[in-house]
């Protein structure tokens, strides 16, 4: 039972990380525009299915074409962005939810008619560690990757120039446009880069384990419950929401059956938002 | 309705009581248009019998109960409801949990649907109501998931295997031919009974504080308006039908799962049907029903959209969000400032 749950805690650790890059990917976009990115699941899938298609198709190691899907993200942020969200960043609340879900829509669609909803694999296999206790290579990189990218995130925001954009604009749009500050051009940016990391997070998950078109709605919907547990808005605070949630998860299912586990999830994601909904971290950026 | 305790006495008074509101309601050429309409469409299948045509209009019929339902939420109360799914599905496994290890009557079980549904609605009410905008409508969500993941695991209600029912409960009903056609009169019944409530709560003084708690929540307490009440209220009248609904719906299907019953998928198509149609607006939701599901069965049987149907769904429902959002009934009342009576 003790090694059991060690195993389970490190393997927690190590999936947490990154479920917290996705949840990064969300929250960033939150706190930057107050827009809750329904499309999110959608663009994680299309980082799985991009992994695939160029293992498949040239033979390209995923953690070469991690950079490659990466760039293919933010791009495709940014895109979304101009079309979808550009428009209606002013209006109610609803507008950009249905927005970005009708962009969930098309991608999903496109995606089914194309791959329709069987499950595909990266068939790509590492080995893994023995001692001291077992763990898979595919899962300690993406671990590695998931905090390296957190951490340049970080570094990103708070000492380069267009990382300091940006959290002006989410500070206050209207104080950052009279300083000269191109806020849409800042918020294009920051929708891509959230979506760069949910892009990421595909390729991550697609080294990890087997995957459908379907699958980044659970992703999108575990970056839900971290955003709100580490506070909506707080990119630090999703990556330690990702790697509580991994652990409860991996632990959880060492004591009850399987099914039970998303049950629980999903009360404590209701439960935060209604009891703290800034956060177990308070909600300061 | 009008039997009903005077469910707005928590939100305030009425202006009217209910059945002056009635005789003003009768007096409005649009909602009569709206309801003659709906009875027109009803009949149509039962006048010529084609069963094919009576199952469309079922899922018309179903999509503006559910989407009425919502509007009031979302439409009067401004508050974005993603787990509207939830009171059907909770609905529909009441009334088959009733019907199935009882042996209740369709009646009972629509009844008992219902009830719980509203009590949900309550009891969530209390809960999650303090929140607004994203927040609530993220803990909507999560609500739904709760109770999709929870009813799996639930044994009394089957878990991952749901509840099924026996050929023979139609029996007592005029065997299955019979069923499904009452089962399809008592749904648009309860349509036209949605659409009728929905316009009764707009001009009534309970919908006016719902509507001011939509454009500014705290101007409308100031105002008088009691908030958390009216919410709360609103909440409920939009839960009852829809679980009323869903134990109609899973009884004609004789069968109910976890997943069906609480679809995420489901709960957005009821919001694009509302968006569509106009929230806010009490024909709104009709038009929708009627244009959101005929364009699915358009897709559907189409050769060259058949695969894509979904995405050619979402890029409707981005244009209408960028450049229709009032939905059709909103944009014709901006429009057309003389129609606005026949348009309600």
């Amino acid at each position: 039972m003790g090694n059991a749950l060690i195993v389970a805690l490190i393997d927690g650790l190590l999936i947490g990380s990154v479920y917290g890059i996705a949840a990064m990917g969300l929250t960033l976009i939150w706190g930057v525009m107050s827009v809750i990115n329904l499309a999110h699941g959608a663009i994680i899938a299309l980082g799985m299915f991009g992994t695939y298609l160029l293992f498949s198709s040239l033979g390209l190691n995923p953690y070469v074409a991690l950079p490659l899907v990466a760039g293919v993200g933010l791009v495709a942020g940014m895109l979304i962005y101009w079309t979808a969200i550009h428009r209606i960043l002013n209006g109610p609340t609803l507008s950009a939810l249905l927005a970005t879900f009708a962009i969930n829509m098309i991608i999903i669609g496109l995606g089914t008619a194309q791959f329709s909803t069987s499950m595909y694999n990266v068939n790509f296999n590492l080995g893994s560690v023995e001692q001291p206790v077992l763990m898979q290579w595919s899962r300690i990189i993406a671990a590695l990757v998931a905090i390296t990218l957190a951490v340049g995130l970080q570094f990103f925001l708070h000492r380069t120039r267009p990382g300091k954009y940006i959290r002006a604009v989410s500070n206050n749009r209207d104080a950052a446009d009279l300083m000269g500050i191109p806020s849409s051009r800042v918020l294009a940016l920051s929708f891509g880069l959230g979506t760069m990391l949910a892009a990421v997070a595909g390729v991550l998950i697609a080294t990890i384990t087997p995957f459908t078109i379907l699958g980044g709605t659970t992703y999108q919907l575990k970056s839900f419950v971290i955003g709100v547990m580490g506070g909506l808005g707080n990119p630090i605070g999703a990556l330690v929401g990702g790697l509580i949630l991994g652990v409860l998860e991996s632990t959880f299912s060492v004591f009850m059956p399987n099914t039970w586990v998303p049950v629980l999830e999903f009360m404590l994601f209701v439960l935060i938002l209604v009891v703290r909904p800034s956060g177990l971290f308070g909600g300061e950026r | 309705m009008k039997d009903q305790p005077n469910t707005t006495s928590a939100g305030g008074a009425l202006a009217l009581p209910v059945p002056a509101l009635i005789a003003n309601a009768w007096r409005n050429p649009g909602l009569l248009l709206t309801l003659g309409l709906m009875v027109v469409v009803g009949l149509w299948p039962v006048v010529t019998r084609q069963e094919a045509l009576r199952e469309t209009i079922f899922t018309i019929m179903l999509s503006v109960a559910l989407a009425s339902s919502l509007n009031i939420m979302l439409g009067y109360t401004g508050y974005i409801n993603f787990g509207n799914v939830v009171f059907f599905g909770l609905g529909g496994y009441v009334g088959m949990y009733l019907l199935g290890t009882y042996g209740a009557s369709l009646w009972v079980a629509m009844l008992a649907g219902g009830v719980a549904s509203g009590l949900l609605a309550l009891l969530l009410g209390k809960a999650i109501l303090r929140l607004r905008g994203s927040y609530f409508a993220l803990a909507t969500l999560g609500v739904s998931e709760v109770m999709r993941t929870f009813i799996g695991n639930f044994s009394p209600f089957g878990g991952p295997t749901g509840i099924s029912l026996n050929f023979r409960v139609f029996a007592a009903y005029g065997g299955a031919k019979q069923a499904l056609w009452l089962t399809y009169y008592v749904l648009v019944g309860l349509a036209l009974l949605v659409v009728g409530v929905s316009y009764l709560i707009k001009i009534s003084k309970f919908g006016l504080g719902l509507m001011a708690n939509r454009e500014d929540e705290d101007a409308a307490e100031v105002m008088g308006v009691i908030t958390p009440n009216a919410k709360t209220w609103a909440y409920i009248a939009s839960a009852i039908v829809p679980g009323m609904v869903g134990a109609l719906v899973f009884f004609r299907k004789t069968v109910i799962e976890p997943d069906p019953a609480f679809d995420l998928q489901s709960s957005i198509e009821t919001l694009v049907t509302v968006m569509l149609g106009g929230r806010g607006t009490v024909l709104g939701p009709v038009l929708g029903a009627a244009g959101y599901q005929g364009l699915r069965g358009f897709l559907m049987t189409n050769p060259f959209f058949q695969n894509i149907q979904l995405s050619v769904a979402g890029v409707l429902l981005l244009l209408i969000v960028l450049f229709i959002p009032l939905g059709a009934v909103g944009w014709l009342r901006a429009r057309f400032l003389r129609l606005r009576r026949l348009l309600p």
